[in-house]
């Protein structure tokens, strides 16, 4: 059986203060039903991703609030893996539809943010980390712990790290509903405030509002793209436990089984939104996705490789370095934007790759 | 009220700013921030730090005397021709009991006074202002005064602490001789909780980046246009502007949008040596543009205040204000040159000593 990808939505991503949790939902619900011309009530199953809708709005059983918004209340269950909350509703929903449970899922995720101080995000981000063995961390301080051991490891230079935020930056000025348009040089990302040594402000993704929603169908449908492959892998929680910290092994784990299933190699692939949500992270994901050899991810985006009509094209959308990271939403967005891609006939084959906490999580997606 | 069409406006005016400035720079110091970072981003160098013992009532007072000085020298006005006065400040030293009788007892106005303390954030003073022209348009008063004042308020570490300021402005308002003509005002206002403090608490909280676009562009830029629009003028036919100034970026991006350029807004930007001054930004900058403006200049004001809300005014300088100010000194930017910097440590003490 085949999924096919319906129909889809991203609301514009951003600081969306005229807009709250439940607008979102009912914004990119509403267009993802539009945009697959289908009668709502074909939805059978409703899958919701969300971080931390508790913490940063107050509001949880997100389920019921999101069946809510059909008039035919289809069941509905919440999906939290950290930043991976919406990768892992994708797969819930195409288990289901692989298993005959259900045969036209909807998967929407949304994070609502700003409506809290800087700190206070901050801390509520920070409750992905490992609360006991890595307890007053932060993720600017755990990927910054990453970035130095691949710097001392890999030679990987400050202007390399630069060299992923000033690429998605310029990528973004493409994406009407990316939260930043504005272009950087490498000394302007090099100069940004120092955050967690050696990460500084622009090599930090941002804290964003948005929703995304897609629909999923076991039904044959023409001319739209296809879920080709799937995979999902789990690390330790802690840093500390990991056996090694130049790669994530979960993101290894998780493109070999997605590679199998699509039946496809890495360097088949054209296009990939992959989880930049510090530059370090992009550096290790185009590595541990097989883009290039370990220890290289840095030097192949300082020479232009991942840029557009470079070798492989990284984070066309801006990524979540640019186009945001309104966390629920963003494994979501990332299918959403490759598939719009390759309705615009732009692309043929591209993958989405999505990261819980430091690590521990991944999800990767294959789409043609 | 937003076009006038009876003489008021400002008769005299006076400034106060206290005797010490700390440079952003120690603060950064301070707080293990990366030197410039902060004030590169704010456009902010130094903040005015105000003695232990300075507060709204005693900067309100040193203004108001300053322009009662300058109004007694040019037509041999007394305190006594005052009848009405109100003191905006979001730092009035007592929740109950205003700042203004205290004020008042001081500069020795009339007991025939009609007086209240304002609060509405940083445009209390804007607003006393717009209210004392209305005063004199009503003939309610014949001279009022108008203070805009405030020892800033902000948490040690926070974002706040590298702009709060102290400083205060005070601005007679009449309708004879005139150094200032008011042509037009209006104000808005709406529930928009972006900076706060509740009662009994010492230092204000804030909604971080949404006190930007929903909150002071929302409300700056919306006030603005609608007097544009009332008055049926554009940027380009004013000679100076000022927006209210948190920060020095703000005003900057505010008079942007609304196409005024930095040639118009540059001679009120005083919130580079100053710092936020809070209720006594606008009114000190508008001073300040005062202090050089020739005649037949016109004058655009912005102010606002968290909560949220903002004033707007049309000014135009009269003959008069040439002619008095070469009578006059110890102008604003005297007052900002003749600042002395403290260090970090003595700012410290005088934080403590005054919150203990």
């Amino acid at each position: 059986m085949q999924i096919t990808i319906a129909g889809h939505h991203t609301t514009k991503v951003g600081e969306l203060w005229e807009k709250g949790l439940a607008d979102l939902f009912q914004e990119a619900i509403g267009g993802s039903v539009k945009n697959a011309g289908i009668d709502s009530r074909q939805i059978d199953q409703v899958f919701v991703a969300s971080k931390a809708p508790g913490e940063f709005n107050n509001q949880l059983h997100l389920n019921a609030l999101v069946s809510q918004f059909f008039n035919h209340f289809p069941p509905s269950m919440r999906v939290e893996g950290a930043c991976a909350s919406g990768g892992l509703a994708l797969l819930a929903a195409e288990q289901a539809i692989l298993s005959g449970y259900c045969q036209t899922a909807l998967v929407v995720g949304a994070e609502k943010m700003t409506d809290t101080t800087a700190s206070n995000a901050t801390r509520i981000l920070a409750m992905a980390a490992n609360h006991d063995a890595e307890n007053g961390s932060t993720f600017p301080g755990l990927y910054a712990l990453l970035a130095q051991v691949h710097t001392e490891k890999f030679k990987t230079s400050r202007e390399m790290l630069s060299a992923v935020a000033v690429k998605n930056h310029t990528h973004a000025l493409e994406n009407p509903l990316a939260q930043f348009h504005r272009e950087f040089t490498l000394d302007q990302v090099s100069q940004s405030p120092l955050v967690a040594d050696p990460l500084r402000l622009l090599d930090c993704s941002p804290i964003s509002d948005g929703a995304s929603a897609v629909i999923l169908t076991g039904r044959k449908m023409k001319n739209k793209p296809k879920i080709l492959g799937f995979g999902h892998a789990q690390d330790a929680l802690d840093l500390a436990s990991r056996k090694d910290l130049t790669t994530l092994r979960a993101t290894v784990q998780a493109a070999q089984k997605s590679y199998q299933m699509a039946d496809v190699r890495p360097d088949q692939i054209q296009l990939a939104e992959v989880h930049d949500c510090f530059t370090i992270a992009e550096i290790l994901a185009i590595e541990d996705l097989g883009f290039f050899d370990k220890g290289m991810g840095g030097r192949a985006t300082l020479n232009h490789e991942t840029k557009l009509n470079g070798k492989v094209v990284i984070n066309l959308s801006g990524g979540l370095k640019a186009f945001g990271h309104p966390i629920g939403a963003t494994g979501i967005k990332q299918v959403v934007y490759l598939a719009q891609q390759i309705e615009d006939e732009r692309y043929k084959l591209g993958l989405a790759h999505n990261v819980g906490g430091s690590g521990a999580t991944a999800v990767v997606h294959v789409v043609g | 009220m937003p076009v006038i069409n009876k003489p008021v406006g400002i008769v005299a005016y006076g400034t106060e700013l206290p005797s010490w400035s700390l440079s952003i720079k120690e603060l950064e110091m301070a707080h293990n921030k990366e030197i410039g970072t902060v004030s590169n981003s704010l456009l902010v160098e130094q903040k005015t730090v105000p003695d232990f013992d300075e507060d709204t009532i005693t900067l309100s007072t040193s203004a108001a005397w300053q322009a009662l000085a300058r109004a007694g020298i040019t037509k041999n006005f007394g305190s006594k021709k005052i009848s009405a006065l109100f003191v905006g400040s979001e730092s009035h030293p007592y929740a109950v009991k205003p700042s203004g009788s205290v004020v008042a007892g001081a500069l020795g106005l009339p007991e025939e006074l009609a007086m209240a303390d304002l609060q509405f954030a940083c445009k209390a003073g804007t607003q006393g202002m717009q209210i004392c022209a209305s005063y004199i348009l009503s003939d309610f008063a014949k001279y009022a005064l108008a203070i805009g004042a405030d020892v800033a308020q902000a948490k040690p570490g926070d974002a706040l602490e590298y702009t709060a300021a102290a400083g205060a402005a005070a601005f007679i308002f009449g309708s004879t001789n005139l150094l200032v003509k008011l042509l037009a005002t209006s104000s808005v206002a709406s529930d928009t909780p972006d900076f706060w403090r509740k009662s009994g608490e010492d230092f204000p909280h804030h909604g971080g980046r949404f006190t930007g676009k929903p909150a002071y562009f929302y409300h700056v830029i919306k006030s603005s246009k609608m007097l544009l629009k009332e008055m049926k003028l554009k940027a380009e036919d004013f000679d100076y502007c000022v927006f209210h100034t948190p920060n020095g970026k703000f005003p900057l991006q505010a008079a942007k949008q609304l196409g005024f350029s930095s040639k118009q807004l540059k001679p009120g930007l005083i919130v580079k040596k100053v710092g936020n001054t809070y209720a006594g930004s606008v009114p000190l900058a508008l001073a300040a543009i005062l202090d050089q403006a020739p005649a037949g200049k016109k004058i655009f004001v912005t102010a606002y205040g968290s909560g949220a809300g903002a004033d707007s005014f049309v000014f135009e300088t009269t003959d008069n204000l040439p002619k008095q100010r070469k009578k006059w000194q110890d102008f604003t930017l005297d007052k900002i040159k003749n600042l002395q910097p403290i260090s970090y440590q003595q700012y410290a003490r005088l934080t403590k000593d005054r919150y203990h």
